[in-house]
């Protein structure tokens, strides 16, 4: 304890905070994805009934640390017509956002890298950037089919941001917070799922689309654009989009938890282990849904968004409001 | 009006789909991990040919070497039949049976032409050999191998 305090000492407990945060948040995210890749070629795996990954380590748990070693050593190829700075940027670019996010996560009553007022403005805000790098990456690559996968990306995400957002809205008018924190606090007592089912509904259609997921992963469908956006990008580049892929997966589920299934209010375990549990139910929920649903058709994922999110998410926001104010 | 009960027939029918997913999730494996395990093979199974071994001398085959097969395979494929009359004996006895794999197509004439029985499809489900002659097979070299244990 006591280098701790010299620590601070010197470069002061803002700081200090940020970089141990850091750590955390990068420790977090790598094992996130390491879970993540095994989880889905087992949950894969096991809903086409056959066994997965088991060659490499008990269960094959050890396959993914051998899939990333694997990336590790591949060789980094750049198209010959490539935009190059373009090129390089995207894929460093697409894991920021993705780690500015979990600065403001609840994970537990005291575990939280910083309490920022404008929590959720924060993660939305960033999260929307996310884009920007998959457009670049498209761009960049001098590829059809990476700028075709990365311009369906950026209509895909203009259009379910707001009802992303509209979604979120009433818990805030509920909670009177934009507080992560004030808003698992509020929900001490009953889970705000229970006062607000379509917001949920509507916010876990829309994140699942956000992070380009099938059933509405257009940016990337295989058998159309051979991997849209990441084609051209080969090794630890292809292995950052990767993570930042798995990282929003675990994010919109950690916000989903936060806002819709009380955080990391639970009885008898530990908070942390309350807030996991519903996190990783969340992302089995959405590996689950990529293995039964087929992917949707463009002029079907835009309406489903303009068509009947945004209105249901309106009226839902009116009433809200509505009934509170009474 | 019609759009949501649309909306709600859909998204019933969303939940029905995962419950069909997460059955088959929690339902056992029906692959079998090949080169561990292997199935076992149907006896309908038709596999190159291979030789009946006789029931009284289980290192002899059945064979009397007549040459229906020979004859009647649609492919050629049986390409030669050699047999010797041992002594004290009627009938002849196979020595050589070569049948060329390359071109039969387990049509079984073969097996059902024989007036003896001497012939059914061997279980052999993955044969395997870097040039055409591998497949060459001697069916009776199976039961010289048998009569050399003995």
């Amino acid at each position: 304890m006591n280098e701790l305090k010299c620590i601070i000492s010197i470069i002061g407990e803002e700081t200090t905070r940020a970089v141990i945060g850091l750590v955390g948040v990068m420790i977090l995210v790598v094992v996130n994805a390491l879970i993540l890749t095994w989880a889905e070629r087992k949950v894969a795996g096991h809903m086409q009934r056959r066994i997965a990954a088991k060659e490499v380590g008990p269960f094959g748990l050890i396959q993914p640390i051998a899939d990333s070693l694997k990336l590790l050593c591949k060789e980094l190829i750049t198209p010959h017509h490539a935009e190059r700075p373009l090129f390089y940027l995207a894929p460093t670019l697409i894991f920021l956002p993705v780690l500015v996010s979990f600065v403001v996560i609840p994970f537990d009553a005291y575990l939280q890298v910083k309490d920022i007022n404008v929590g959720i403005l924060v993660i939305l805000a960033f999260s929307s950037l996310s884009v920007l790098s998959i457009l670049i990456a498209g761009w960049g690559s001098n590829n059809k089919y990476s700028l075709i996968g990365s311009i369906r990306s950026v209509a895909q995400n203009i259009a379910y941001e707001i009802p992303l957002l509209l979604s979120l809205l009433p818990i805030i008018i509920i909670a009177q917070s934009f507080s992560l924190r004030d808003i698992v606090e509020a929900q001490k007592g009953l889970w705000f799922v229970v006062y607000q089912p379509f917001a949920f509904l509507i916010f876990f259609t829309a994140s699942v689309a956000e992070t380009n997921r099938t059933p509405f992963d257009l940016p990337e469908a295989e058998s159309e654009l051979v991997a849209g956006f990441h084609t051209e990008y080969s090794g630890m580049r292809f292995a950052l989009f990767f993570l930042a892929e798995y990282t929003n997966i675990f994010i919109v589920s950690a916000i989903a938890t936060t806002f819709f299934l009380g955080g990391y209010n639970g009885p008898i375990l530990p908070g942390i282990i309350w807030f996991f549990i519903k996190t990783y139910f969340l992302v089995f929920v959405i590996l689950w849904m990529r293995w039964t649903f087929p992917r949707v058709r463009f002029d079907q994922l835009l309406n489903l968004s303009w068509k009947i999110l945004i209105p249901v998410a309106l009226v839902n926001l009116i009433v809200t409001g509505g009934i509170l104010k009474l | 009006m019609t759009s949501v009960v649309e909306i709600v027939k859909g998204f019933v029918s969303l939940i029905v789909g995962m419950g069909v997913t997460i059955k088959a999730f929690f339902s056992p494996v029906v692959t079998v991990q090949y080169p561990r395990k292997t199935i076992n093979i149907t006896p309908r199974f038709r596999g190159h040919t291979k030789l009946v071994a006789d029931s009284e001398r289980p290192e002899r085959t059945k064979c009397i070497v007549c040459g229906m097969c020979e004859r009647n395979c649609p492919s050629k494929s049986i390409k030669k039949i050699t047999g010797e009359k041992l002594e004290g004996e009627k009938k002849k006895t196979a020595t050589q049976y070569i049948l060329d794999f390359t071109t039969c197509s387990q049509c079984g004439i073969c097996v059902e032409t024989c007036p003896v029985d001497a012939l059914e499809f061997s279980a052999d489900y993955n044969p395997v050999g870097y040039k055409r002659e591998d497949f060459h097979y001697d069916l009776v070299k199976e039961f010289e191998k048998r009569r050399q244990k003995l």
